[in-house]
């Protein structure tokens, strides 16, 4: 049992809960994730570390309502519990001192990319956040990030926020304004597919970080299977992050819709 | 051993018949479920034999002087000893003797590939009659004692002080720390999933054995005082070394072989191609087929199950229970080398599974959305037997056809999962991924550490699995009390 002992609310669909995991506090990384199981009749769903406290032994979890599980997740209030959340699991980001590091994000992948910013400023390097979401309410952690990157740079489909434009865009400027030596990308499978395109124009070398479809998180069923390079790959132990440049980011999003048609059926379960 | 055939009742008991009047006596057939209703239901599909039946079954048995039952058994159980207590009644006690050998009987009694192991050893086979339903009667005996609510605890010595952690709660993990408790040690067992039980809970289905069974031998070790941690993943929550800090003398490893193999070939990525891992896990371990719980698995109409052995017909089985109209079994070679157990294959056909041998999937064909519709298979035709001794399936060349299909399982084997293993530092680990042991089932590198079940054999069964577990406590009890 492992206890929501806090919560806020970043926007409408998107919410940080501390949740009590002693031991998975102590021994995650930046770049590991947890599996989610909510109670008995519960799926289990994969969420990244964002950041731990030891002390009070919580980890940070971001959750963005997306589907059933997601959105029960989101309506959970403080002083509820999680049955099961198990840990941490995947491997750790590979931190070392690139040089300039680029890190573009959007969605779902601004949370999970909070625990590298900083991982890779402690490490030396210069790191220039590249976040991107539709509209200015749907920015998520700014200042958060800016506590440990050198630059923020914030893109919005509408212009509502920030420059107007893709997050291509704002790393396309970054990379021709600078020298960049190391791009991580976090975010929908197609937004991390186009940077990957671009930085390979540019021969930056770049990881993804994948958010396959997963049950077990141990490398014991295969779902989360990626195709890496003409290789098959399990990102659960394998990943989640990988050379972007050898992912097959299309297969990737074929196998996300998998479920899609099931997932509909249960969004319009009631939450319990 | 047999010790107490020579006990009065015993040498009554086998001159109160003539071994030519037990040898007629036709084995009892298992009472099943009608195959039609069975295929769509959850339920156990062999209901057990009534007492009355168990008694007329266990008249069968000889009572060898040398039961070459025994040697076809991997643990020795002694066969006639608990048979020959159901023909007289003395069903507590038949369970009683079973536990002395096995800490699972009605788990074996189950799942065990009998006709390979003790009853394809049974005399009766030898005399052209077909051979004591050993299985069977095990499994009596021991559903009669869960059932009859007075399993009396076995007695555990007094504490001793020692701590010794087990990782992994499938069969062999149980049975090693059923058999440390007894013992007097403190023993915690570290499972990574959410549910205790390994493949007893997430891989082998409720129609073959229910979930019920195996709850009550974990329900025992608690009150025996077996503590158990879920949701911990060894090598990833806590490190074999924190472990020791913690004051674990000793560690057996029991992680099992959950690693499931594809067969690289093109389409292998499609949706609805899964593995048997996922698809049993999903039905199995996380019920994704009933309406109440929130995970998705999809319904195959048209479903192919790849591979012959256990995995592959609890697949195809499943599939049928998930409403498939089509499911069919291809193998690569003929249904004579098939792993899996006789009886599930003679249920499969029984419940309308199809199966198509001498084929091999070649590739998958998918549909403007990424799904699959078709397989492409390759004949094949049996060569020179390989180095399992079995016939080798070679090409036909040409021989190529293609069949549709909405779902397809994959369930070509499993390997040893690495978390565990490629933690320790130092440990010797093989080619295949198994920790290397001595016959104590302890780790020729690392003194400490124990090891039993798939994670050394690679995919092997429950009563392997078993038999290392019990034999990797005797061990550790006499490492630590040296
Ligand atoms: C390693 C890893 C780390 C992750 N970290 C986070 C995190 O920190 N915060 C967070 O909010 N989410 C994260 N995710 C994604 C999260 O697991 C999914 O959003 C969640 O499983 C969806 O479950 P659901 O029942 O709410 O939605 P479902 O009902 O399963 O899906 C609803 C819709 O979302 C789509 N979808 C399903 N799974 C994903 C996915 N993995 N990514 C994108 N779309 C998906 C489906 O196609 C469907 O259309 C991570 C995923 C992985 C693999
Ligand atoms: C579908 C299926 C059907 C089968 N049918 C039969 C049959 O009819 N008859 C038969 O004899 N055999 C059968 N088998 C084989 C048999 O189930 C296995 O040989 C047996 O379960 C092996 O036992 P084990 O204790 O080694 O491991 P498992 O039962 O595999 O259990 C291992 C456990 O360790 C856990 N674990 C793994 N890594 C870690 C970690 N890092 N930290 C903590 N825990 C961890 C796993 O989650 C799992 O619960 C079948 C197997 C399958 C998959
Ligand atoms: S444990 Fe298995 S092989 Fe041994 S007697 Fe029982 S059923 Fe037969
Ligand atoms: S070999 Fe057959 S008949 Fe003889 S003791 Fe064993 S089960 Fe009984
Ligand atoms: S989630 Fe099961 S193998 Fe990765």
């Amino acid at each position: 049992m492992n206890r929501i002992v806090k919560k806020e609310r970043f926007s409408e669909k998107v919410v940080r809960l501390d949740v009590e995991a002693p031991l998975i506090a102590q021994s995650r990384k930046p770049g590991n994730f947890v599996i989610v199981k909510i109670d008995d009749k519960g799926e289990r769903i994969p969420l990244t570390i964002a950041s731990a406290d030891t002390e009070r032994g919580t980890i940070t979890l971001v959750v963005q309502a997306v589907g059933h599980t997601s959105a029960r997740l989101c309506a959970m209030e403080e002083g509820e519990t999680i049955a099961h959340v198990v840990g941490p699991l995947g491997r750790p980001t590979d931190i070392r001192n690139y040089g300039t590091v680029v890190c573009a994000c959007g969605g779902v992948g601004t949370a999970p990319m909070l625990p590298i910013v900083e991982a890779m400023k402690k490490a030396g390097n210069r790191v220039i956040v590249v976040q991107a979401a539709r509209t200015k309410e749907l920015i998520i952690l700014e200042q958060q990030m800016k506590q440990w990157a050198d630059e923020v740079v914030i893109m919005t489909d509408d212009g509502s926020y920030g420059t107007k434009g893709l997050v291509t865009n704002g790393v396309e400027n970054v990379i021709q304004r600078e020298k960049v030596d190391f791009c991580v990308t976090i975010g929908p499978a197609i937004m991390m597919k186009f940077v990957s395109l671009l930085t390979r124009k540019y021969d930056v070398p770049t990881i993804a970080s994948l958010n396959t479809i997963m049950v077990d998180g141990t490398g014991m069923c295969g779902a989360c299977r990626v195709n890496v390079g003409g290789e098959t790959k399990f990102v659960c132990v394998d990943g989640p992050e990988f050379d972007a440049h050898q992912v097959d980011f299309d297969q990737m999003m074929t196998r996300l819709g998998a479920y899609r048609d099931l997932e509909a059926v249960e969004m319009r379960k009631p939450l319990r | 051993m047999t010790e107490d055939r020579n006990a009065s009742w015993r040498e009554e008991l086998r001159k109160s018949m003539k071994p030519k009047e037990r040898t007629a006596i036709e084995r009892v057939p298992m009472n099943e479920l009608d195959p039609v209703l069975r295929a769509r239901s959850r339920d156990e599909v062999n209901q057990g034999l009534t007492a009355e039946q168990a008694v007329t079954e266990a008249k069968r048995c000889l009572d060898c002087g040398k039961p070459s039952c025994m040697e076809g058994c991997p643990v020795n159980i002694d066969i006639p000893g608990f048979i020959k207590n159901i023909e007289r009644g003395e069903f507590a006690e038949a369970a009683r003797v079973l536990k002395k050998t096995s800490s699972l009987p009605a788990v074996c009694g189950r799942v065990c590939p009998q006709e390979k192991q003790c009853e394809g050893s049974c005399i009766h086979l030898k005399m052209n009659s077909k051979p004591v339903a050993i299985g069977n009667l095990e499994r009596f005996a021991a559903d009669f004692e869960r059932n009859s609510g007075k399993a009396s605890l076995p007695e555990c010595r007094s504490s001793n002080g020692h701590k010794v952690g087990v990782i992994g709660s499938g069969p062999s993990g149980l049975s090693c720390a059923g058999d440390l408790i007894k013992m007097g040690y403190e023993v915690t067992v570290f499972e990574a999933l959410h549910e205790i039980g390994g493949v007893l809970k997430y891989g082998i289905p409720e129609f073959r054995l229910p979930n019920a069974v195996v709850d009550a031998e974990i329900e025992t070790l608690r009150r025996l005082g077996v503590k158990f941690v879920t949701d911990c993943v060894v090598g990833k929550t806590v490190s074999v070394s924190q472990l020791r800090e913690q004051g674990y003398e000793c560690l057996f490893v029991g992680s099992g072989a959950g690693l499931p193999r594809f067969m690289n070939i093109p389409g292998e990525n499609l949706i609805n191609v899964l593995s048997s891992n996922e698809y049993l896990t999903r039905v199995n371990l996380m019920d994704a087929g009933n309406p109440e719980t929130d995970t998705p698995v999809f319904r195959g109409r048209k479903v192919i199950v790849v591979g012959g052995g256990n995995t592959a017909m609890d697949s195809v089985r499943t599939a049928l229970r998930m409403g498939a109209e089509k499911a069919t079994i291809v193998y690569r070679r003929s249904e004579e080398e098939m792993p899996a157990r006789l009886e599930e294959v003679h249920h499969a056909k029984a419940e309308g599974v199809e199966f198509l041998t001498l084929h091999n999937p070649i590739e998958y064909i998918g549909d403007d959305k990424g799904r699959v519709k078709a397989v492409r298979l390759q004949k094949m035709q049996l060569g020179e037997p390989d180095e399992s001794g079995r016939r080798r399936p070679v090409e036909i060349p040409g021989a190529v056809e293609v069949l549709e299909a909405d779902m397809v399982v994959v369930a070509i084997g499993v390997s040893p999962n690495p978390i565990v293993p490629s933690s320790i530092e130092g440990l010797n680990i093989s080619r295949k991924g198994t920790i290397v042991v001595n016959d104590d089932m302890q780790s020729d590198s690392i003194p400490t550490i124990f090891a039993g079940g798939d994670i050394v054999r690679g995919g092997a069964t429950v009563i392997l699995a078993m038999g290392d577990g019990r034999r990797a406590a005797a061990a550790i009890d006499a490492y630590l009390s040296r």
